[in-house]
């Protein structure tokens, strides 16, 4: 059942359910953040209305700075505002930023150890018709690699508004992963967060697989794991929102419990959640773990859903690799 | 500003010092980039001690001038420079690229007081500066910021990226000082890649551009005081430098551009640099 501690959206199995995109609710909640903080500044690389960072420019155009297409300059740009004390967050689509200006980052934001927000949107498959260059399905694994920075991918709408103010409190690189559609949002503002920390949004009795997601699969886990539970087979979800740094201890507390996990991402197989998983797993006891991510390929051009399905992104993957590691399970 | 403006005379007299100094400094480490850093001495001593507002015992000093190292290669330079200006003990500038020194091969913000960016990566200390010139412009701040850059570095993208900006923002508390000393790893700049004519280039993107000597101390002085009273524009003063300068077999040779000398060629080194080529007979 859903955590009734959570106070999650009820609606949310239901074909009604309220859909919004992430990327609004960082938008939304930059705006309350410029206005909490005036060191709040803002920067694109031509690409205000659709990172959602528009309404920010509007409300504190003397904060806001568009940069033109040119994403290294965002990044080393904001480098220097936060050298100065300013708290920059600067948007892009995530192939771009963090992909093109991977260097950039690397040097003077995490070494430099500056507090630049990267604002990563279109992120994974969701990006959809405009093909698999505006895909990003690598950058989880470009940023998680890199010292002092952190990274939060929200679920929902509600959650990426949540984690924008609070990645604003936080004195460190962030990187915030966003994406395009309108997905369903299941947090509710009531939903409490806090960074850094993985949330059980599905719990049973006596769960038999540890279903660890972020950002957009957290709801196909859901779906999966409603179904499985009238199967027979009782399961239980954890957000894992917050990759770096990873809630280790809870994380570890579930997996003894239930000896099996599968990790669910939107992103490439290599480097992302289920990489960090498969790291404190083999670092602490030997349980089974089974993958749904992008295995080492590219996506195309499509509708969302269509891509999800095809890339095996889906909710008869995620319950087939939870019987999977239920039956591997000594 | 805290410290004292000194003379030209005594300015000159500092830098064949910070030269030896570097000399000596990259014979220790066994590695490292002479010619650029010797070529540079003249910028960075008039900057240290004649131009930039700072004290080496506050080191948050709101209004202090900011110094942005962009071609952190020459940081052998920029540390001895910083030592004999009072941010730390002389000796130190002896671990440069040791294990557990603060003096990093590059320079790293983290490790060391009075290093404002982290550099090395060739291209982006031109944009850090844009930022921190935005953010003095968002506070009403008055102060400077200087950034070095060295000309290969001009090849990099991100370099005019930065270029593009500051003029859109007419950016006139910035003052970037190129290093033109017509050399980089592979060869001469012309050769490798060229950069000419770098004047109208950079006029084209709206900037006020000063040409000078960047080994003549009062040249460049004088440059960056213009720099500060031109408004509506960003400066960028084209210092044409002598790599190895100090140095005959050193001085032009690109070759040296990224290799420290062995103890003989750092006591002939030393030599040169203490008689002024033989020109003075006493060392």
């Amino acid at each position: 059942m859903l955590n009734p501690q959570l106070y999650l959206n009820q609606n949310i199995f239901e074909s009604s359910v309220e859909k919004q995109p992430t990327r609004d609710g960082f938008g939304k909640a930059l705006v309350k953040a410029g206005e909490e903080n005036k060191n709040i500044v803002a920067l694109t690389g031509d690409l205000k209305e659709s990172t959602r960072i528009e309404e920010f420019a509007n409300k504190f155009p003397e904060r806001f700075f568009e940069v033109g297409v040119a994403e290294q300059n965002l990044i080393t740009i904001s480098a220097g505002l936060a050298n100065s004390g300013k708290i920059p967050f600067a948007s892009s689509y995530a192939t771009f930023s963090p992909g093109r200006n991977w260097e950039q980052i690397r040097t003077t934001v995490c070494y430099n150890n500056t507090n630049v927000k990267i604002v990563g949107a279109h992120a994974g498959l969701l990006t959809g018709p405009d093909g698999a260059t505006h895909q990003a399905t690598e950058d989880l694994a470009l940023m998680l690699s890199l010292p002092n920075m952190k990274v939060v991918v929200p679920a929902d709408y509600y959650e990426a508004y949540q984690a924008t103010l609070e990645i604003a409190k936080i004195n460190s690189p962030c990187y915030l992963r966003l994406s395009r559609p309108k997905i369903p949002v299941i947090t509710t503002e009531k939903t409490p967060f806090e960074f850094g920390k993985i949330q059980t949004f599905w719990i049973s009795n006596n769960p038999q697989v540890t279903i660890i997601a972020t950002g957009s699969m957290v709801y196909y886990s859901l779906i999966a794991a409603k179904e499985l539970e009238k199967q027979g087979l009782e399961t239980e979800v954890i957000n894992c929102s917050t990759l770096k740094p990873l809630d280790k201890e809870e994380i570890l507390k579930h997996l003894k419990i239930t000896k099996a996990v599968v990790t669910v991402e939107e992103h490439q197989a290599h480097g992302g959640l289920s990489s960090l998983i498969a790291n404190l797993i083999t670092t602490n006891f030997l349980i089974p773990q089974e993958i749904v991510a992008i295995n080492d390929t590219f996506a195309e051009s499509g509708e969302p859903e269509e891509l999800l399905n095809k890339y095996g992104l889906n909710v008869p993957n995620i319950k087939k690799a939870v019987l999977k590691a239920r039956d591997r399970k000594v | 500003m805290s410290n004292k403006k000194l003379k030209i005379e005594e300015l000159e007299k500092l830098a064949i010092e910070i030269r030896e100094e570097i000399i000596k400094m990259l014979l220790e480490a066994k590695s490292g980039h002479s010619a650029g850093s010797l070529g540079v001495v003249d910028i960075l001593v008039a900057l240290y001690f004649n131009i930039l507002n700072y004290d080496p015992k506050n080191l948050n000093l709101e209004d202090r001038d900011r110094f942005v190292l962009s071609n952190g290669h020459i940081v052998p330079a920029l540390y001895a420079v910083l030592a004999y200006a009072g941010f730390f003990d002389k000796k130190e500038l002896y671990s440069l690229r040791k294990l557990n020194s603060r003096l990093q091969g590059h320079p790293h913000r983290g490790s060391l007081a009075g290093i404002e960016v982290t550099s090395g990566p060739l291209g982006c200390g031109l944009s850090q500066a844009i930022g921190m010139a935005l953010a003095a412009k968002l506070d009403s701040k008055k102060y400077q910021i200087y950034c070095l850059t060295s000309d290969g570095e001009n090849q990099e993208g991100n370099f005019w990226e930065a270029m593009m900006f500051a003029g859109k923002h007419k950016l006139d508390n910035l003052t970037m000082i190129v290093d033109r000393n017509n050399i980089q790893i592979d060869g001469f700049t012309e050769e490798v890649m060229p950069l000419e004519p770098l004047k109208e280039k950079y006029e084209a993107f709206n900037w006020q551009v000063l040409e000078i000597d960047g080994n003549n101390i009062s040249q460049v002085i004088e440059a960056c005081n213009t720099s500060r009273a031109i408004y509506e524009k960003p400066v960028a003063i084209i210092a044409h430098t002598i790599p190895g300068k100090g140095v005959s077999f050193m001085e032009f040779d690109y070759t040296w551009h990224g290799k420290p000398p062995s103890p003989d060629e750092a006591q002939k080194a030393l030599k040169e640099l203490r008689t002024l080529k033989g020109q003075i007979e006493t060392e």
